[in-house]
Order: structure tokens, then sequence, then C-alpha cells
């Protein structure tokens, strides 16, 4: 039966970022400040909660050796609707996640949830794995964002801390913003949560 | 819980095709369903812009945009959008492309009837964030607050121009430059083309 451990495992103990390692091309891409890190882990965590009850679903009618393109074909789906959703309704997000958006099909996270995961369990349990996993991934992309962002330009999801001092452009590490940043945040991040 | 079913050709053919078929109309619904969502956003979005860098209009300038096409070999060509109060054309929004660092840089410049720059506001661009992107700062635009081609030369100081560059983003200065330029190209053909279908108005165009 359904437990809850599939919901909280994906948050910490099996975080997808900073445990498995899994994702790193958007992890690393799009952090550039805590709301891009944001959005694209809530549209991560749509595309994986529903192609993992899908797949869950659809199990016992995918024969095996076409499993595969058919979880491809779902996943690819659910991630065109969050593509035109966002084009549509918040056009903002989406110019600034830019082609990150269609690379969620190729993120290993969501073919790796389905293919171990979604595809032995029933619907219950794959809804809360998917809702752990893609709370644990948007958890880690807020959080690096937000870190990233406050080293590399003094602002917080875009609200200027140093203007409560009454600083309007602080000077602040400009390399944290730039992609070697996202490697060394990153880096001390893990390093944090492993010890 | 049912049998999971055998990998034969058929079984793969037919839930290969159920699952296409499946995904394939949904993502119809969904076009359908965003697709008048989609083209207002980026129409407000142009609105937006031709608003930020034009005095007050009332009427709709994306109504007849004018594709300034100066030069054959250029891939986007600027395009001119009016912005008129009352009938009374108060400013012209030009949309010009240009490359910048890290890809094109797309920028909407305003003029006045007599051809001075009024605002300008970035659509978009890749520049690198915290060098080139300062571009879209109001401090880097206020260079262009008021500016005149026809006297002042949209270049940066190093090109023997008048603009201050951005600290270490050449690039992405001389992009933008680059960008008021063509503008400003596209603006005086268009405004003669005018001239010349409307002899009242006329008088106050650059020619």
């Amino acid at each position: 039966m359904a437990d809850i451990k599939n919901l909280t495992r994906g948050i910490i103990k099996e975080n997808p970022i900073f445990v498995l390692l899994l994702g790193m091309c958007p992890t690393l891409g799009v952090t550039t400040s805590g709301t891009n890190g944001l959005g694209m882990g809530l549209a991560t965590m749509f595309v994986l909660v529903l192609s993992n009850c899908f797949i869950s679903l659809l199990k016992n009618v995918i024969p095996d050796k076409v499993r595969i393109p058919a979880f491809i074909v779902i996943i690819a789906s659910f991630v065109t609707i969050v593509q035109l959703l966002m084009e549509a309704y918040v056009p903002f997000l989406y110019e600034q996640l830019g082609l990150y958006i269609p690379l969620i099909v190729v993120n290993c996270i969501i073919l790796g949830r389905a293919e171990a995961f979604a595809s032995k369990n029933g619907l219950v349990d794959s809804l809360f794995d998917g809702i752990g996993m893609g709370l644990g991934f948007t958890l880690a992309l807020t959080l690096l964002g937000l870190v990233r962002e406050l080293l590399g330009a003094g602002t917080a999801f875009g609200f200027n801390l140093f203007g409560i001092f009454g600083i309007q452009e602080p000077k602040m590490m400009l390399v944290f913003i730039l992609p070697p940043g996202a490697f060394l945040v990153l880096a001390y991040l893990i390093c944090l949560i492993k010890k | 819980m049912a049998q999971k079913i055998e990998s034969s050709l058929k079984n793969m053919v037919i839930s290969l095709l159920v699952i296409t078929l499946v995904a394939g109309l949904s993502l119809g619904f969904v076009q359908q369903v965003t697709k008048d969502p989609i083209a207002n956003a980026k129409q407000q979005k142009e609105i937006e812009a031709i608003s930020a860098v034009v005095p007050e209009f009332n009427n709709n300038p994306l109504e007849q945009p004018i594709p300034a096409i100066i030069f054959i070999d250029e891939v986007t060509s600027p395009v001119v959008y009016t912005a008129k109060k009352d009938s009374i054309v108060v400013g012209y929004a030009v949309l010009a492309t240009s490359s910048g660092f890290g890809g094109d840089v797309r920028v909407m410049v305003g003029f006045t009837p007599d051809g001075k720059i009024y605002n300008t506001s970035v659509v978009s661009h890749q520049e690198t964030p915290g060098l080139g992107d300062k571009m879209t700062t109001e401090k880097f635009r206020a260079q262009f607050l008021g500016f005149d081609c026809k006297t002042q030369k949209a270049r940066v100081k190093k090109d023997g121009g008048d603009i201050d560059a951005l600290t270490a983003a050449t690039i992405s200065s001389r992009a933008f430059c680059a960008a008021i330029n063509k503008a400003y190209r596209a603006f005086c053909y268009v405004t003669k083309d005018e001239s010349g279908l409307d002899a009242e108005s006329g008088a106050t165009k650059h020619n």
C-alpha cells in the first residue's frame, strides 16, 4: 500500500540533486536566480508527477521491449503541454527559462523515476514518489538559485537586500551568476548536506 | 492485478500506436486552448515595449507595422510601428535587431517625429548576466534620451562615437549602438515614404 516514505524520501534522503546527482544540465544552467530555480523546479515537478502517474497506470499495457519509447512519448507530451501553458500564462518565466523547458524531456530524473519506480509500483506510490522527488528538485534548484543570486547580484527573488542599507547597486561577486559559480555553489551545498 | 502483456509485435505496435495517438490528440487540444493566450501575451509585450519608448498614444500601433527593408541580405529587417494620438503622429517605435555577444539583441527605439530618440527598451537579449545585460539599465540607456542621430554619433567612444560603453561589455554596447543606427535608418526610410503620402504633416518630418 501507499507508503509515506515514498513522499519524504525524495526531499532530503534521496534528493535528486544533492544526493543522486541527476539532472545536472538544468540545475547548473537555469539557477541564475531564485525565481528561475523555483520556476524550473515547479515545471519539472508537474511533468514528473503526471508522467509517474500515467506510466504507473499504463505499465501493464506497455510491452517491455517498447517501454522506453512509450515513456518518452508520454513525458514529451507533458513537457510540451507545460511549455505551451507557460508561454500562454507566464511569458516572463517562459522567456527566462527558454531552451531549458523542452530539455525537461531528457532530464534523467524523469525517465529515471519512470523506469526505476513508476513502472514497478502502483498509482498512489508513484504519485507520492513524483511529488517527493519533484519537491526535492524544486527545493534544491531554488536554494542553488537563491545562493547564486545573493552572492552574485545581492538580491533575493529580485528584491535588493542591500536596499535596506541604502545601497542601490551593490558590488557583488559576479562569478556566481556566471557558469563557474554554478559549479562552486553546487559543490559547497553538496558538501554541507553530505557532511 | 492484470498480467503484464507480452512483447509480441502486435502488442508493441498497438500499444505504441494508441499512446502516440492519444498524446498527439491531447497536444492538439492544448495547442488550440493556448493559441489565443499566447498570441495575446506576445502582443501585450510588444504594446508595452512600444508604450515605453514613445509619447502617449491612443491608436493600436500593431495594426500597421511597416517593415523597413533597407538591406536585402539582412535576415531581420527593422519594423516600424507608428504611434498616433487622435490621428496625429506622436512618434515611431522601431524594433531593430543586431548581433551581440551571446546572440541577437532586439531593441525597441522610439523616435519623436522630429527624429530625436524619445526612449529605448531592450526587448530581448542573451548577453552575459552582470556584464552585457547592464544594457537594459536606466543608466546606460539614459545616454540615448533625446539623442539626435543627425548631429551625434551612436557609437562607443572607442570607435569615435559619443556613447560610454558598458564596463567589460564593449561588444554588447556596440550591438546596442548598431541597433540604434539601424532603427534610425529605418525611421528615415519610413518618414520619407510617408511625407510623400501625407503632404500636410510632411513638414515636420525629417527628409
